[in-house]
């Protein structure tokens, strides 16, 4: 595997706080920790062709690791009730130190349990006159034939969207 | 399958089960450096393929979330997550 150039974890670290701080979230200002977990999503795309979670195991297939692409779908409530999302690369404004030193618990469910997700989600028996995609990020709703190519709010590309309603 | 033997002194037999590309699991990594003891780990993500189911059942006997760094201590205590003081405690109490 290549090892990484400074100056690209640099240049990614600089696009993904600025990214981060226009969409009102915050990076960990611990720099060490926060280019470690840079380098790493750098690593993961070069490994396996997306920037998985550097703290999960990823399959190395897309379909099954979509959910902790980073951003991770996990990361909003991990903010909430944690503080961090679970790698802390993203923070919360009011995260304490105590937040950021320990690890909190694994909110990704197991492999079997996000099958039967899946298989719940196909029929949507709805009297609206349009589809309702919920981006799985950050739960944006729209109503239109196709979720956007990229969500107005995150940034998250097509394929993190679920159908709602 | 790739298990990793680093030397010092004993404190138990410890298992790691780590990411290669996490930082908490290289914390852990350097903690159990720092402290002398031996050790083994494995990155798991590293593991060829044909090994990964085996891996996946031996860490979930241990942490059924399948989460890392997953330290095993005497085949009987489990440390998830880079708990530092906590590892510093349990080493503590283990005869040199």
């Amino acid at each position: 595997m290549n090892e990484i150039s400074p100056e690209k974890i640099q240049k990614y670290y600089h696009q993904l706080l600025t990214e981060a701080e226009k969409a009102g979230y915050h990076l960990n200002s611990d720099l060490d920790l926060t280019l470690e977990l840079v380098k790493s999503l750098l690593t993961n795309e070069e490994r396996y062709g997306y920037q998985s979670c550097p703290c999960r195991w990823a399959s190395g297939l897309k379909e099954e690791d979509r959910d902790i692409v980073c951003p991770c779908d996990y990361r909003d409530q991990d903010l909430a009730e944690y503080g961090r999302c679970y790698c802390a690369l993203y923070v919360s404004a009011k995260a304490t130190k105590e937040n950021l030193s320990q690890p909190i618990p694994e909110r990704r469910p197991s492999k079997e349990e996000r099958k039967k997700k899946a298989e719940k989600e196909i029929s949507h028996p709805s009297s609206l006159s349009l589809p309702v995609w919920r981006c799985q990020v950050c739960g944006y709703l729209c109503a239109r034939q196709e979720p956007p190519e990229v969500c107005p709010i995150c940034k998250a590309t097509k394929d993190r969207f679920e159908r709602f309603y | 399958m790739d298990i990793k033997q680093v030397e010092g002194r004993k404190a138990g037999k410890l298992m790691l089960y780590a990411i290669s590309t996490c930082p908490w699991c290289q914390k852990t990594k350097t903690l159990l450096n720092e402290l002398g003891v031996e050790y083994s780990y494995i990155d798991v993500d590293l593991v060829p393929e044909e090994e990964e189911d085996k891996i996946r059942r031996e860490v979930e006997r241990w942490n059924d979330r399948l989460s890392f760094p997953t330290l095993v201590i005497d085949d009987e205590e489990v440390i998830i997550g880079f708990q530092e003081e906590r590892i510093r405690q349990v080493l503590k109490g283990k005869k040199q």
